[in-house]
């Protein structure tokens, strides 16, 4: 069992957790991902590890309540444990010393560039970085993102706060002003992800998308998570979670996030009914 | 010598009630058949059913044992060769093993030696209930920390092997539960999951420890392993990467590796969802394609979800197919319906992306093949289309990479498998392999001969014989 030792509600319906995890914590390094189990009963799913502390043996998650098992783990408390905490797994982020580097995030995706963030920055990189929200109550980690950014552009799809407009608006500008740009990193819903790929692309400019990919086993043995990429079938959890954003096929990868839209509504609708 | 030639029948779920449920099919012995089958065995000299056995069950001994009544002694003598027998009773492939062999074979049935196992194996079960265990014994512990990794059937018969010779062992498994392919990949109405659990509590109360939620590779790299004080590491980590066809189609909604399909029924009870919370799809006209144990595990697992249709749909004919006889009789009388000399070559797809129909190409045998079996040639213009909403690809698995890729200095060979010498040691010292991580997708059993070995030599290596 995996104790939760702090819970924090970042906006609506966006939750932090640090897990007691010392197995994971040891050797979890940026862009690598925990499979979570929230009970008996429950369903595995993949968390990108938003932080992890190797001396207190702990890794954060941030998620978003969006269908029953991230409405179930929303309802657990400090204290109380979850079933499983499976990690690390996925390749780490690859990041050298490239010179000046953009990190795109979008929503709950801001979380996870966070400690890639922190490690370009360690490695000298200048570091770009365009975070993007819903509207003003949706904004966390502003200020953990200023420290690891060398310049920090936020926007807002209704303008409440920052920039009014998509992440891709600010990006764009950012491509033009800056004109050394060595590699962009972007992790964010898949549709902003690929909007970010097709922004970049006509500028020759290596992008790594962060794959969020539906899973079942986390460690290559399924295949539930395959994506197309350069025209070959990889694994988003062995092979990735991060490719070429200019060689992953999204609009194939959106369809197979809705394989069980139906299943996943039904599942839904009987927790709500339950906890009434 | 007035001796049956007939194997005593076992009796089963009828097909058509069955086909809805995921109860076991066949029913087991009671004692009076089990005493009448053993009564069979003519107790050879020879004995060639040990030699048979990829784990040396003294097989003449437990069923002498049977036929007496003494059923304790039966289950201790398996016990010294196998700590699973209600697993391995049931899922062996004992005709081409211990019954292949069998001196009985020659007149008539050769004895049903799995049957017999299951049988007496069940009767332990039924007294480990009731609370009265019988734990293996054990040499004195030494103190001596040995990392199995990987809690299927071969790392669990090394381990057990290792505890009884005095190591303190600790099994690393990835999943939340222990058995492997026993637990994912081998459907309830096969092997009841309750019955894998109950076998493998016996290592726990032998003292082996079980870490889960740990990916050797990942979460700790084997070197990380011997940093913690491990002093000799077993990989048993199993075939689990799933082959695809590498078709135009293959990723579209509804098409799973038998792997994906499995792992959704078995290990998360998708099943009973949404009782519980992993979903599966439920389709009315399922294509399999493959012709293996596991192909047929996939298409009657499809049909107790309520397929209307399921297509097995196999290159070669049905002589050739790979899967127990057993099993393709209880597919076809289930009402499987095989679809053979065929080939997929493109799964096309509905504008949602999910799969309506398969196209095949006819096939027809040539010259044999490496493997002995004649190869398979398309026949041009051929082609046909089946309506589908569901396929699942069953055509094999190879060694999953995560460990070689991490490890420096481990040698594996073309398909990922890892090479070992005549002891199960690999390219780096102090670290073992066996199963299908070496030999490819094989047997339960001779994975679990494989653990025997490995552990012999696990035991030699640390004294410094090897």
């Amino acid at each position: 069992m995996f104790k939760i030792l702090r819970k924090e509600i970042l906006g609506p319906e966006m939750v932090l957790m640090e897990l007691a995890a010392p197995n994971v914590a040891k050797t979890a390094e940026p862009g690598q991902f925990v499979v979570v189990r929230v009970y008996e009963k429950g369903e595995r799913i993949p968390l990108t590890i938003a932080d992890f502390d190797r001396t207190k043996g702990t890794v954060t998650i941030v998620f978003q309540k969006i269908g029953k098992t991230t409405h179930l783990l929303g309802t657990k408390n400090e204290g109380d444990a979850l079933a499983d905490v499976f990690g690390p797994l996925g390749n780490p982020t690859e990041i050298e010393s490239f010179g000046k580097v953009v990190v795109v995030g979008g929503g709950i995706g801001i979380a996870p560039i966070y400690p890639i963030s922190r490690k370009l920055k360690s490695k000298g990189n200048r570091v770009i970085s365009i975070i993007g929200y819903r509207a003003k109550d949706y904004v966390f980690w502003e200020e953990k993102m200023r420290s690891v950014s060398d310049k920090l552009l936020i926007s807002t799809n209704d303008g409440s706060y920052g920039e009014k407009g998509f992440v891709t608006d600010v990006l764009k500008r950012v491509l033009e002003e800056e004109k050394d740009i060595e590699r962009v990193f972007t992790i964010g819903p898949a549709v902003m992800m690929k909007a970010v790929a097709d922004m970049t692309r006509p500028y020759s400019i290596k992008t790594i998308a962060s794959l969020n990919s539906l899973m079942v086993c986390g460690m290559g043995m399924c295949g539930a998570c395959r994506v197309t990429v350069g025209g070959e079938t990889k694994f988003t959890c062995s092979d990735g979670p991060d490719f070429d954003a200019h060689l992953v096929d999204f609009d194939e990868l959106m369809k197979r996030l809705n394989i069980y839209k139906e299943e996943e509504k039904l599942s839904f609708e009987k927790w709500k009914e339950e906890v009434k | 010598m007035n001796v049956n030639k007939k194997l005593t029948p076992m009796k089963e779920q009828e097909p058509h009630e069955r086909r809805n449920n995921f109860f076991e099919v066949p029913l087991g012995y009671t004692k009076e058949e089990a005493i009448l089958e053993a009564s069979r065995c003519l107790q050879c000299p020879t004995h060639p059913c040990i030699e048979g056995c990829p784990v040396h069950i003294n097989i003449p001994a437990f069923i002498k044992a049977i036929k007496e009544e003494k059923f304790d002694l039966a289950i201790d003598i398996i016990h010294e060769s196998n700590l699973l027998p209600a697993v391995t009773g049931r899922v062996c492939p004992q005709e081409e093993q211990c019954q292949a062999v069998c001196v009985m074979g020659k007149v008539g049935d050769p004895v049903g030696i799995g049957r017999l196992e299951r049988f007496v194996a069940d009767l332990d079960l039924e007294k480990r209930r009731k609370g009265e265990v019988t734990v293996p014994k054990k040499e004195k512990d030494n103190g001596i920390k040995v990392a199995i990794v990987g809690s299927g059937p071969a790392g669990l018969s090394c381990a057990a092997d290792l505890s009884r010779m005095g190591y303190d062992v600790t099994i690393f498994e990835a999943f939340h539960v222990a058995g492997g392919v026993l637990v994912y990949g081998i459907p309830e109405f096969r092997l009841p999951k309750a019955i894998v659990e109950e076998e493998i509590s016996m290592l726990s109360k032998m003292g082996v420890k079980f870490v889960f939620d740990f990916l050797v590779g990942r979460t700790r790299t084997i070197q990380g392993l011997f940093d913690d004080g491990f002093k000799a590491v077993f990989l048993g980590t199993g075939a689990g990467l799933p082959q695809f066809m590498h078709i135009p189609g293959e990723n579209l909604g509804g098409i799973y590796s038998a792997n994906e399909f499995l792992t959704r029924v078995n290990l998360m009870k998708a099943y009973k969802f949404p009782e519980f919370d992993t979903p599966i799809k439920r389709a009315k006209r399922v294509a399999v394609i493959g012709g293996g144990n596991v192909a047929m595990d996939a298409a009657r697992t499809a049909l107790r979800l309520g397929a209307e249709h399921v297509y097995l749909i196999y290159r070669r004919s049905r002589e050739e197919m790979p899967a127990r006889a057993e099993e393709i009789v209880h597919a076809e009388e289930e009402g499987i319906e095989f679809v053979l000399l065929s080939n997929p070559v493109r799964y096309i797809g509905d504008e949602k992306g999910f799969v309506k129909q398969v196209e095949c190409i006819k096939m027809q045998l040539g010259e044999p093949d490496s493997s002995g079996r004649r190869r398979p040639i398309p026949i041009e213009g051929s082609e046909f289309t089946i309506d589908i909403d569901e396929a699942i690809v069953a055509i094999g698995t190879t060694p999953n990479p995560i460990i070689a890729k991490t490890t420096e200095g481990l040698k594996v060979g073309r398909h990922g498998e890892i090479l070992v010498d005549e002891n199960l040691q690999t390219s780096v010292k102090g670290v073992f392999a066996g199963g299908d991580i070496v030999t490819g997708a094989a047997t339960v059993i001779t994975a679990m001969g494989a653990g025997r070995l490995a552990a012999k030599s696990i035991d030699r290596f640390i004294k410094g014989e090897i």
